[in-house]
């Protein structure tokens, strides 16, 4: 590991994108990612450490017209006890209750989970059948520039994603969904607790008098990236969720994902866990 | 050379400045720099809670956090809870259940247990065993240390 020559420790926004313009920096959150992968040599620090905690604007979830923002510090244990999560978003809450340890949860934020853009990242795949998106702050002159993007295009392989050097994660913005909205969330593993998912799946929609619309289904651990699955929304939209519709759709999800071999399962088995819990989930949903 | 800087925090109850490198652990820090080893490395990442301490009230491995990240903040570690007569019944209650063989677990297992127990002070055997997921013992199967846990009922505050 190279050693960084400078840390900085910002107390506002401002700083901390000024800081970030030369782009040869590593940003620190609560450090559950950084302090592993640094030590084990598998992320180099760059020239300057900054350390992003003592940024106000960072933190706080909060209405906004009919939107919540969750900004980047937010904890995952702050998300799980955040009234207008629960109230709103409990398909967010039921994931952060399957995240790590609950020392773990006391310091991993929402913006490093993110920004670390793991494929099985716990918090991706119901923030992606939200749709969420992701807010960004840099200062390409001399004033603040902020813009943000749907999540469902920000990553682009394994710990990469479309953040550009210059930029910080501000935050993500969920609207607040209408009436009759469903959300559920699966992860499957080994042991309840300090689990890497195997796979995981979020399914989310509008479901009135049986039928599901506006329909989003996420794929978590079985591509380099947490992916939407396409086809699967689309065999579902509109339909009825019959056994015969439930069967088909879950058969088109295990064809749609391409996972891989690795150590904590075979890609056949993590295609054959997407259509049984798909299959599993929806039926949940037919009979709620 | 590596680069050093210079925080102030404090721990268990006492104002301390440190310079540490900055890409040094906060448990790498109490241990090497400070000398406080009531806090355990097991495994250095995460996974075993044998390093747990509290930062400004919340429990937290104390191998993933940088330790310039101390700075200014509230740090506790099991020999400042030591110390503390409020944890008097955790400790008892350890004895008295014999929770504790080998005692490699039980500085991390105490300082979990106390912060869970500041949250849910009637925490039943469930949702303590919840609490202490992030927590390995190789010894006792954790049935005394659940039942020691649970037999605090309201006696932490
Ligand atoms: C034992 C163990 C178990 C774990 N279990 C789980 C689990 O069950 N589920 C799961 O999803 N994850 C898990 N993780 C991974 C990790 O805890 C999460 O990814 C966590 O959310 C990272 O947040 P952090 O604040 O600690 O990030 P950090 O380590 O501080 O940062 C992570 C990355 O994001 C970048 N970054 C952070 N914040 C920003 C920002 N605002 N803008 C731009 N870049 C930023 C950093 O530069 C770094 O590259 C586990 C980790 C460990 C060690
Ligand atoms: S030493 Fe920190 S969790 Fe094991
Ligand atoms: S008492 Fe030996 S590890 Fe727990």
């Amino acid at each position: 590991m190279t050693e960084p020559k400078h840390y900085f420790a910002p107390t506002s926004l401002d700083q901390a994108v000024e800081c970030l313009k030369d782009g040869d920096v590593t940003i620190l959150a609560g450090g559950t990612d950084l302090t592993p992968q640094s030590q084990s040599g598998k992320l180099r620090i760059k020239q300057t450490l900054m350390n992003i905690r003592r940024v106000p604007e960072l933190t706080g979830i909060t209405l906004e017209g009919d939107e919540i923002r969750i900004g980047a510090l937010t904890t995952i244990t702050e998300i799980m006890e955040n009234a207008l999560v629960k109230q709103h978003f409990p398909v967010l809450v039921e994931a952060c209750d399957h995240f790590a340890s609950d020392q773990i949860r006391n310091v991993a934020t929402l913006g490093g989970n993110i920004c670390n853009a793991s494929p099985a990242g716990d918090t991706l795949i119901p923030l992606l059948v939200l749709d969420a998106s992701v807010e960004l702050a840099s200062m390409p002159e001399a004033t603040l520039y902020r813009h943000s993007m749907p999540l469902s295009t920000f990553f682009v392989g394994p710990g990469k994603t479309r953040r550009s050097l210059c930029e910080l994660v501000t935050g993500v913005r969920i609207r607040v969904p209408g009436p009759n909205h469903i959300a559920h969330f699966h992860k499957l593993g080994t042991r309840p607790a300090l689990d890497i998912s195997t796979i995981s799946i979020g399914i989310a929609g509008t479901l009135k008098e049986g039928i599901l619309s506006n329909v989003r289904v996420a794929f978590g651990a079985v591509a380099p990236t947490p992916v939407r699955a396409s086809q699967t929304e689309k065999a579902l939209e509109g339909q009825r969720l019959d056994a015969v519709t439930i069967g088909k759709v879950a058969g088109i999800a295990r064809d749609e994902v391409k996972p891989i071999d690795d150590v904590r399962a075979t890609a056949w088995y993590r295609k054959e866990m997407i259509h049984n819990i798909t299959k599993r989930m929806l039926s949940h949903v037919a009979q709620a | 050379m590596l680069l050093k800087h210079d925080i102030e925090f404090t721990l268990n109850g006492v104002k301390r400045q440190v310079s540490v490198d900055v890409t040094t652990n906060t448990l790498a820090m109490l241990r090497d720099v400070i000398g406080l080893t009531g806090t355990k490395y097991g495994c250095g990442e995460g996974e075993c809670g044998a390093c747990t301490i509290q930062v400004d009230g919340v429990s937290l491995n104390s191998c993933l956090m940088f330790a310039v990240d101390c700075d200014g903040r509230d740090v506790t570690t099991i020999e400042g809870l030591a110390n503390d007569s409020k944890a008097d019944a955790l400790r008892e209650a350890f004895v008295e259940h014999g929770a504790v063989q080998c005692g490699f677990c039980t500085p991390g297992m105490i300082m979990q247990a106390d912060h869970l127990l500041h949250k849910h002070p009637h925490a039943d055997a469930d949702s303590v065993k919840r609490g202490i997921e992030g927590n390995l013992c190789r010894c006792t199967g954790y049935k005394k240390i659940v039942d020691a846990i649970v037999a605090v009922d309201g006696a932490v505050k």
